[in-house]
């Protein structure tokens, strides 16, 4: 079965999505994130979409929920990438994609989540060691 | 002067999900092929994808009509989406952000309509639903 790949960086999760998605496809992504998610416990999701030539209200609400499912996990979600003709058009369709974060590129996205992260938790553990 | 025209005039079938991926790529494509830029190009195919997408799922499937169109020095491109479906009760509700009977968002329809430059929508109960949109290449 044809599947997006999810890969794990660190602590957060990034996607990229290559093709414009068909919505079987769309829905499998969703559910992996999710489940992803849940099992790693990651505290944030990257999703890639510089590639896409579209997101109509199928495609927003994939990325909405994946957000809002992800929150519920304290996982933070960054869109970035969006090409510029289709903000535009989102806005337009009248979908604001809340609770959605976005940056310009994987880099800065991953800056965006590190930014938001609590402070270390790697200092706590060091403090354990006297 | 010798003006060419395109003539281009076809109509596809949307039976299936994979359909969509396909009748957004061929608007695409002729779009881009009459010079359409690329934020119009953007939007018609946004609004493609909202109307075809309702056509599967609540008319059961039907035909897109694609044809380039002019009008004076103006082209552009119209699409009819026409099903045999269930037909929708009121129009006026369909066409508010946020209706849905498909426990949606319901930003199909109106959205699709603020991305083009014509639309017209007219369906009969039990007969079916007729969507038709008009993008100009400039508009
Ligand atoms: N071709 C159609 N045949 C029958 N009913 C339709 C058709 N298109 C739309 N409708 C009805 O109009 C409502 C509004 O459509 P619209 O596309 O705006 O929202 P939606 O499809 O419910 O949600 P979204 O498009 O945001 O995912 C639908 O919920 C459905 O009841
Ligand atoms: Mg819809």
């Amino acid at each position: 079965m044809e599947k997006i790949p999810i890969l794990k960086m660190g602590k957060f999760l990034l996607v990229t999505i290559q093709v414009d998605l068909y919505d079987r496809l769309a829905l499998t992504l969703e559910e992996d994130l999710i489940q992803m998610v849940f099992k790693t416990g990651s505290k944030g999701v990257l999703i890639d979409i510089s590639a896409l030539s579209i997101v109509d209200s199928f495609m927003g609400k994939i990325i909405g929920n994946i957000a809002g499912m992800s929150s519920i996990m304290d996982a933070e979600t960054v869109v970035v990438g969006m090409q510029p003709a289709v903000a535009i058009t989102l806005i337009e369709l009248g979908l604001p994609l809340s609770g959605v974060h976005t940056a310009l590129n994987v880099e800065k996205g991953m800056a965006l989540l590190e930014s938001r992260m609590p402070p270390s938790l790697d200092d706590a553990n060091d403090d354990d060691v006297d | 002067m010798l003006m060419m025209t395109m003539l281009i005039k076809e109509s596809l079938i949307i039976q299936q999900e994979r359909d969509l991926v396909y009748c957004r790529n061929r608007v695409k494509e002729v779009a881009a092929k009459i010079g359409m830029g690329i934020v119009n190009q953007t939007k018609l195919i946004t609004a493609t994808s909202e109307i075809a997408r309702n056509m599967l799922i609540y008319g059961g499937g039907g035909t897109m009509r694609l044809e380039v169109v002019t009008k004076g020095k103006q082209e552009g491109i119209q699409l009819v989406f026409e099903d045999k479906g269930p037909g929708i009760a009121d129009i006026q509700k369909a066409m508010q952000d946020g209706y849905t009977t498909g426990r949606s968002l319901g930003m199909g329809l109106p959205g699709a309509k603020r991305l083009v430059n014509e639309f017209v929508i007219q369906s009969a109960i039990g007969q079916g639903t007729t969507v038709k949109m008009l993008k100009w290449k400039n508009g």
